[in-house]
């Protein structure tokens, strides 16, 4: 389980958010909304413990398989190298990695689809590939606790699709806590249960994605209007999805 | 795990484990080669048997004084010299990739926290005071400590330090510490004194003695031990600061235990030896092309590949002339070069990549 109780940060004067509270417990998969600036990051950090509250307080486990949107290293491991530092926790200060910690990352980068970049360089994949390693890394942790950091914002629509299909089948398994931030609402109704908006005046909402994730809450949120709109999706069941009334052209 | 995948996973690290096997071979008989040459060349060439012969006999009897020549000249003179080398190179070599690896940085060395500097000072201070021996080693040693622990008091702000502003400290530290040296050589007696900061200043292993090694080698081999041990932590801690927290690591904390085990190497090293540049800076970046960024591998590598070049620059410091040319002259000018060379290679690579 993650979350944050009572949980007031400010920097400055400014109030990010206060009285914040919600927690999401193992088998749920929490999408957290909101425009830049909002504090969608900061109640990330405030989670994982990256960032000091003001007030309140955070419940999480010791280790939360994290998964940040770049990795920011210059340092070029091979990819089974990165994958094995999530073991690190587990290994202590002076440990080292043994067979078996090679075991569960090598049986991390199977379950997201990267066995075959095992033995490449990290800094000459591409984007995607780079989030499909840090979230075997994150796996391999073994924390039933998974933050994800604005998932697929930097990534192609192929690449999106990949990734929210890996996430859904994390969360079908039910046996662990997913948060992620992100900018698109359809991401939330993708693979979420449950969603966090971050509304103006320090306020947030939190409830089951189908209640949260209306075009009226979405509208308070970015500013902007928005609308339903209904599609068949690949495999012809109806679905429906969300998009700024300023998409697409004009029609004649 | 099933029997195709693991034929799959056994296969690829089988050749890994080969080929950075003969790389540590190769790097251990490079060793061993510079120790044989170092021993044996010199104004008094002595054939490669015979200081075997002297070294077996000296280790089965240490108490007995060398009568012969050749005996008191690879016994006493030679010998513990080559060890000084051999833990100096090492040190330096493996504090600049741990440091590197901390700053996440490739062009950081021991001189970048001030430490050399502080420990220079701790030196000309001795020298122009007329302290000599073991208390200019121990001045020398705590004036190193004493620069790492300024760097640390400025560097943290509102209890947490962050690695810009201990570069930034370390600048001001070592700056202030080279004005220091600068006066008292300023000061210092110019028939007497100053040529004896200068020529130590510049570095040198022509002092040294069994009681040195006795003295430099603990503190050295501690931190050798200590660093070695955190080879993985260091890959950890190369992460970015929220990345390495994430994963279990207390980053603050874990760096200062490195910058401390970087003192003790370092300030051991200048107290027996006088500055020695470029040797963290070169060595861990030929390391990277051979071996790869993994400080697992990395470390190692630099370590043995730090002693063998250390001892290589003494025998050439003290057989090209008929004056001893001072080490650190050698280290800079072999390695200004190499290190452009290495640059380029490194960034024609990253280009390519």
């Amino acid at each position: 389980m993650i979350g944050l109780n009572q949980a007031r940060v400010r920097f400055g004067t400014r109030t990010i958010f206060e009285n914040l509270s919600f927690s999401v417990p193992r088998g749920e998969c929490m999408a957290i909304l909101g425009p830049n600036g909002r504090g969608k990051t900061t109640a990330l950090r405030s989670m994982l413990g990256f960032q000091r509250l003001d007030g309140g307080e955070r419940q999480a486990p010791a280790i939360v398989g994290y998964v940040p949107q770049t990795a920011s290293s210059q340092a070029s491991y091979t990819v089974i190298d990165v994958v094995v530092m999530g073991r690190a926790a587990s290994l202590g200060l002076f440990g080292q990695p043994g067979p078996e910690d090679f075991g569960d990352a090598r049986a991390a980068l199977e379950r997201v689809g990267a066995s075959r970049f095992a033995a490449e360089r990290f800094d000459h994949l591409s984007g995607g590939e780079r989030q499909l390693v840090l979230l075997a890394r994150a796996l391999a942790t073994g924390s039933d606790v998974l933050v994800l950091d604005e998932p697929g914002a930097a990534l192609d629509l192929a690449n999106q699709q990949r990734l929210l299909g890996l996430l859904d089948g994390l969360r079908q398994a039910r046996d662990k806590a997913i948060v992620f931030t992100t900018h698109d609402p359809n991401h939330a109704l993708a693979i979420a249960d449950t969603a966090l908006l971050m509304l103006p005046d320090a306020h947030a909402l939190k409830g089951p994605v189908h209640e949260v994730v209306t075009p009226e809450h979405l509208e308070r949120l970015y500013g902007v209007p928005m609308r339903f709109v209904a599609l068949s999706g690949s495999d012809g069941v109806a679905q429906r999805a969300v998009l700024p009334a300023f998409a697409g052209a004009r029609a004649a | 795990m099933s029997a195709a995948s693991e034929g799959q996973a056994a296969g690829q690290p089988t050749w890994r484990w080969t080929r950075s096997t003969l790389t540590f071979v190769i790097l251990v008989a490079l060793l061993l080669v510079s120790l044989a040459v170092s021993v044996c060349v010199g104004r008094y060439a002595v054939p490669v048997d015979r200081a075997i012969a002297i070294i077996w006999q000296s280790l089965h009897d240490p108490t007995a004084m060398p009568e012969a020549i050749d005996e008191r000249i690879v016994w006493l003179v030679r010998v513990p010299r080559v060890i000084l080398a051999v833990v100096c190179g090492a040190g330096l070599a493996i504090s600049g990739a741990a440091l590197q690896g901390v700053f996440r940085n490739p062009l950081v060395s021991p001189q970048v926290l001030g430490i050399s500097q502080g420990a220079a000072f701790g030196g000309a201070l001795a020298i122009s005071a007329g302290i000599w021996g073991f208390p200019l080693l121990a001045l020398v040693f705590v004036f190193g400590l004493s620069a790492l622990a300024l760097v640390g008091a400025i560097a943290r702000i509102d209890g947490r330090t962050q690695i810009v502003t201990v570069i930034l400290s370390g600048m001001v530290v070592g700056a202030l510490f080279s004005a220091f040296v600068s006066l008292l050589q300023y000061f210092a007696d110019p028939n007497s004194s100053l040529p004896a900061i200068v020529y130590w200043l510049l570095g040198s292993f022509a002092t040294a003695t069994w009681e040195r090694v006795l003295i430099a080698t603990p503190g050295i081999v501690v931190g050798l031990i200590v660093l070695w041990s955190l080879r993985f932590r260091l890959n950890v801690l190369s992460l970015d600061e929220a990345e390495a927290k994430s994963l279990g690591a207390r980053p603050d904390l874990e760096r200062w235990l490195i910058f401390a085990m970087v003192a003790l190497v370092v300030g051991a090293q200048v107290a027996v030896s006088g500055i020695v540049g470029w040797i963290g800076l070169v060595i861990p970046h030929a390391c990277r092309l051979i071996v790869g960024h993994d400080h697992r591998k990395l470390l190692p590598a630099s370590a043995l590949l730090g002693a063998a070049y250390l001892v290589t620059i003494d025998t050439l410091a003290r057989t090209l002339t008929a004056a001893e040319i001072p080490l650190g002259v050698l280290t800079a000018i072999v390695g200004a070069p190499v290190f452009a060379l290495l640059i380029r290679q490194h960034y024609r690579e990253k280009g390519a990549g």
